[in-house]
């Protein structure tokens, strides 16, 4: 027959000791856990095979290389013609996403009060969402004529329904204690809406400003690029277009690396410094 | 301990109610003429197994849902809808706002019923956060806690409201034995504090007898009175010689049932 095993007790004092329980982390461990750091390496890698590609094909008319592009943009910029043009773009956006989110909180906010209000937003999401905003401003063209109210219009349409779905989806989604929670203590209507539904969704609510924000963007550079020539002033995609008439491929890289540019700036900065404040620091994303 | 004889009408009072609630194929009756009252500072527990109606019961007097027969009135009102005069503690740990630190989720229903005004919401609030000894993360977000420190904030938020009575569905249910032990016996010394008028659904025997000084026994499918029982919390038999309460009560809902 086996002995039974001996027991183990230890005396707390007799323990080893720790030698630190927290240690802080070298600035290279530090670095290389960022997203950061990957990123950048990402962009790098791009910017060396174009360098390269741009090289070996040799024809600036077709494929200027990364540097001539750089010079291209940075000669832009410096005389000025490059900024004045990303304003002129990034003003009108403004006025058509503010617009077309005013309308998204109104559309939202009517569905989530009534019925009717949410069958609306259905039926109305699930017809314009899968339209492309671009192909309405021929239609645009006709009625509001050629103008800044003309791109606004197409803009609204290529906001509003991206952010109302996703808004909408994001209401539906709150847990239901936390309804519970807010109808407890006495809220309803618009105050239920603002207090615990818009907080609880945003999550959804960013994320639908984010497609809706790529969504204006592209549509605003597209539109410039249709009609841009029969207007005397215009933005960056009448820049590209100007340029691609004139043959001076590298200021159409150029046009094109600053649409990026503004693009990655609102994501990587904007959005993600919204995001930063609220969501992550609530715990609601990662 | 002074007796509550100074109140002896029904505080809360829920008389013949019947509760149905609809499944896309179904209308269940969850309870069937019910009838009950709680006086005031009365841990009042609602006992019993799953599909008996406790919780239904819970949210009909939340006023999250209306009775199809009888009525129940809170200090002679009848309840018709979801109100501050009766805080409610969930089950879930998703109960607390997320984007509110714990000072504010506290504060948050004195701000938004107008029971106080900013500076003595504040007062208020660290006063019950100090009660369940979470004042040093009183700047914390929820989502950095445990189970446990949530589901004391969520308390911390009922009791500030000093409300007419507390509802209790579960809060404990979802936390680990060791734990939830803590809570019982600190829910018993904030008892002791605040005298506070308490309904707590459970369907644990040992933590009826321990928390309750009252015990409704509802029965299953649907829910029905079975029995209403007085509890001092140590669980002694109810006549000598008898069986300890708990005993005697499991067998109240067991012994008959399908």
């Amino acid at each position: 027959m086996l002995s039974p095993r001996p027991e183990i007790i230890r005396n707390a004092s007799s323990l080893p000791s720790v030698p630190a329980l927290i240690v802080e982390r070298s600035v290279w461990q530090r670095l290389t856990t960022g997203d950061w750091f990957y990123k950048i390496i990402v962009v790098v890698m791009f910017c060396v095979v174009w360098e390269t590609y741009g090289w070996i094909l040799d024809n600036p008319l077709l494929f200027p290389t990364f540097s001539e592009t750089l010079a291209a943009f940075i000669n832009a910029v410096r005389s000025g013609e490059l900024i004045d043009r990303s304003l002129y773009s990034l003003k009108i956006l403004i006025i058509g996403y503010a617009a077309g989110l005013l309308l998204a909180a109104l559309l939202t906010a009517f569905a989530m009060l009534t019925r009717f209000g949410a069958a609306m937003l259905e039926v109305l999401t699930s017809m314009f969402n899968p339209l492309p905003a671009i192909a309405l401003l021929p239609l645009a063209l006709i009625w509001f004529g050629i103008g800044n109210v003309s791109i606004v219009f197409v803009l609204v349409h290529s906001v509003l329904w991206a952010v109302s779905l996703n808004t909408f989806s994001g209401f539906s989604t709150v847990s239901q204690t936390l309804r519970l929670v807010g109808h407890n203590y006495g809220l309803n209507g618009f105050r239920f809406i603002r207090l615990i539904l818009i907080p609880a969704a945003l999550p959804s609510i960013i994320t639908g400003m984010k497609v809706g924000w790529a969504f204006a963007w592209r549509t605003l550079i597209a539109a410039e690029l249709v009609f841009g020539v029969s207007s005397s002033s215009g933005g960056l995609g009448w820049f590209i277009f100007e340029n691609k008439s004139l043959l001076e491929i590298p200021n159409v890289f150029a046009g094109l690396f600053a649409v990026i540019l503004i693009g990655l700036i609102m994501e990587n900065i904007l959005f993600r410094n919204i995001e930063t404040r609220t969501i992550r620091r609530w715990g609601q994303q990662s | 301990m002074n007796n509550t004889g100074s109140t002896e009408s029904a505080f809360l009072e829920v008389s013949g109610v019947t509760l149905q609630y609809t499944t896309p194929h179904h209308l269940v009756t969850a309870t069937y003429q019910v009838d009950f009252e709680v006086f005031q500072s009365e841990r009042f527990i609602l006992l019993g197994p799953s599909g008996c109606g406790k919780t239904t019961l819970l949210k009909a007097i939340a006023g999250y849902l209306k009775p199809v027969e009888g009525t129940i009135s809170l200090k002679r009102k009848q309840v018709d809808s979801p109100g501050p005069d009766r805080m409610m503690v969930f089950q879930d740990f998703d109960q607390l706002l997320p984007w509110k630190t714990i000072l504010q989720n506290v504060m948050f229903p004195l701000l938004v019923t107008q029971k106080y005004p900013q500076k003595q919401a504040e007062e208020k609030a660290l006063e019950y956060i100090e009660k369940v000894n979470l004042i040093q993360f009183r700047d914390a977000y929820p989502h950095t806690l445990s189970g446990g420190m949530k589901q004391r904030v969520a308390i911390a938020r009922g009791m500030a409201m000093e409300p007419d009575v507390l509802l209790m569905d579960e809060p404990f249910a979802a936390l680990d034995a060791l734990t939830r032990q803590k809570m019982q016996d600190e829910l018993l010394q904030l008892w002791d504090d605040t005298h506070s008028t308490i309904l707590f659904v459970t369907h644990s025997i040992s933590e009826a007898v321990k928390l309750g000084s009252r015990i409704l026994l509802l029965s299953p499918h649907p829910g029905q009175v079975r029995a209403e029982l007085n509890s001092d919390g140590s669980d002694s038999p109810r006549e000598a010689g008898g069986p300890p309460l708990s005993e005697e009560i499991h067998q109240m809902l067991f012994a008959q049932s399908i």
